[in-house]
């Protein structure tokens, strides 16, 4: 650690992998250099409030209650909050967020939580279990269904990595991957690349593809390869040129402990 | 001067909402027509087909005090403060018995208010392509595009009895103007047969027309206006007070016990007569903590022909 004696800003954290904060800082990170994101509520609320303030200062904040280009003065609670509302750059029907927004084509990123991803990317956040009588009934779709067939590209961060999270096939398609997608022969296929990132406590996984599947393309610091692949429900292929995700920095905790999430909402 | 719309809550639910009606009850988080709800379980009404795109812990509340016999909805959770256990407990475990659920995307639902507005056979969207909703609600259907381009999705127009909103604000007439989220408020009064507006305020026709771009919804689409104060308790209404979100977090322990939830609405719904009722149990201190700092918008002017 050369570096944090040079730069006290350069110091590194070392909060545990599946720390929210880690989470949030990696999220963060992969924001970088991203023009508009469409944001969902929990933990992309704190990636892209920390990415505003260190990665991605002109990223535009978009939510699907209407609000466009967010200036929030403290934390959302949700993407209805009144604190998204005063001080934004436009406030839409949904008809124009929904339908011009994003239907039309100008979301770079859809940031979205979910209960399952699969191979190839169909997200669940239905049910687990049978539909019609599900051991757990989800919050649904929500905007989520939408938001993949149109942002040009999906985010996901789970807060669990292990087979019933990331499955072989979720129980349920809520938000489908462009693989899917394609397998309904005749329909007018929706633009969006679908889930190209998942951030989970133990690494990155990613799709480059369009119609491929996840590969493990990083590792958070203490991790194995094999502890990876034991956790995740098929046979994940690893990347070639596979990398150790960089630590938080203490500078990025404290913003989120001490500036973003006052109240303790999200960090638990 | 158009005849004044202004009724009470109790006749405006009474004369509007029958039991098994199709009732919208709309607020995208924000402007949740809360007191409206409470005075339709007070009246007991049974066997309602709810349309809310977020259910809110408002469908919480209306599911355990027996109203509904169906919901329509896009998501059934409560935005930051978690899962709505009563809609839980009748999906997961059919406690006390299994709940009728019609369920789309958050567009798919705006767009099925659209269509109904318009009076429109459907809507087409981008979304549900390779999804698993359209098998689990066959009301989603597909249309081969008459233009060549393959197949897409359609949802049904939504057409309510009712349609249940709150606003910031109306006159007498009824021209209703909201700021901030204004969500599917405006389709869902176009779709309906018959609209109740609670405001916080009716003011004077001179205010509305001074601003003719904030109404969102005209007097000819309105058929009653209701003045209550705090309306939207404890869902915000911007620029008035904002969210209790303390009472948010407070329901997930009463929602996950199913006769709390019950003495619950024994308690703050059959055991007040009013809304004002309501919000004096909720008490000044609490109400202090929800204020809000006076934030205006900056003046327009449209302008007049000068003579």
């Amino acid at each position: 650690m050369t570096l944090a004696a040079d730069n006290p800003a350069e110091e590194l954290s070392d909060l545990p992998p599946s720390s929210t904060e880690f989470l949030a800082t990696v999220a963060a990170r992969e924001l970088a250099g991203r023009r508009r994101i469409f944001a969902g509520v929990g933990l992309p609320t704190l990636a892209v409030d920390l990415a505003k303030r260190t990665t991605n200062p002109n990223v535009e904040l978009v939510y699907e209650s209407g609000v466009v280009g967010a200036h929030p003065e403290a934390m959302a609670e949700g993407i209805a909050d009144s604190v998204l509302v005063s001080g934004a750059e436009a406030m839409l029907g949904m008809d124009a967020l929904f339908g011009y927004v994003l239907q039309g084509g100008n979301v770079d990123v859809g940031f979205l939580g979910a209960a399952q991803v699969d191979r190839v990317g169909n997200i669940n956040t239905s049910f687990i279990g049978d539909w019609h009588q599900p051991t757990v009934r989800l919050p649904g779709s929500g905007g989520a269904c939408d938001i993949i067939a149109s942002a040009h590209e999906i985010f996901v961060v789970l807060r669990r990595h292990d087979p019933g999270a990331l499955p072989e096939q979720v129980d349920f398609v809520t938000s489908p991957s462009p693989v899917r997608a394609r397998a309904q022969e005749g329909f007018h296929q929706p633009p969006g690349a679908g889930v190209t990132t998942v951030i989970t406590p133990l690494g990155i996984l990613r799709r480059p593809d369009r119609f491929g599947e996840l590969e493990l393309a990083a590792i958070h610091p203490g991790v194995t390869v094999e502890q990876v692949r034991d956790n995740t429900g098929w046979d994940l292929r690893v990347r070639e040129d596979l990398v150790l995700t960089p630590r938080p920095r203490v500078e990025d905790v404290r913003l989120l402990r001490e500036e973003i999430d006052t109240v303790r909402l999200y960090l638990r | 001067m158009n005849a004044s719309k202004v009724t009470t809550l109790p006749e405006a639910i009474g004369t509007h909402v029958h039991d098994g009606a199709t009732v919208a009850l709309e607020g995208f988080g924000h402007l949740i027509p809360f007191a409206a709800a409470h005075e339709i379980i007070r009246q007991g009404r049974r066997n309602l087909t709810v349309c809310r795109m977020t259910p809110d812990l408002l469908t919480d509340q209306l599911l355990a005090a027996e109203c509904v016999g169906k919901l329509v909805a896009s998501f059934f959770a409560s935005g930051s403060a978690g899962s709505l256990y009563e809609i839980r407990r009748r999906v997961e475990q059919h406690d006390p018995e299994p709940l009728e659920v019609e369920e789309y995307s958050h567009y798919g639902m705006y767009c099925r208010y659209e269509a109904g507005a318009k009076r429109l056979p459907f809507y087409p969207l981008l979304s549900y392509v390779g999804s698993d909703l359209p098998e689990l609600n066959p009301r989603i259907r597909a249309v081969e595009s008459p233009y060549g381009e393959g197949k897409v999705y359609v949802v049904p127009p939504l057409n309510p009895d009712v349609t249940v909103i709150h606003a910031q604000r109306a006159d007498e007439s009824g021209n209703v103007q909201m700021w901030g989220i204004t969500g599917a408020q405006q389709q869902a009064a176009y779709a309906a047969s018959r609209v109740i507006v609670t405001v916080e305020e009716v003011v004077a026709p001179e205010v509305i027309r001074a601003d003719p771009n904030r109404t969102l919804i005209p007097a000819h689409a309105v058929d009653a206006i209701v003045p209550v104060p705090g309306g939207a308790h404890p869902s915000y209404a911007q620029g008035c007070y904002d969210r209790d979100s303390a009472f948010y977090r407070e329901w997930t322990p009463i929602s996950k016990d199913k006769e709390a939830v019950r003495a619950w609405i024994k308690e703050w719904i059959h055991g007040t007569v009013d809304h004002a009722d309501y919000l004096d149990r909720i008490g000044a201190e609490r109400w202090a903590g929800l204020q809000v700092a006076d934030a205006p918008s900056g003046e327009v002017s449209y302008g007049r022909r000068k003579s």
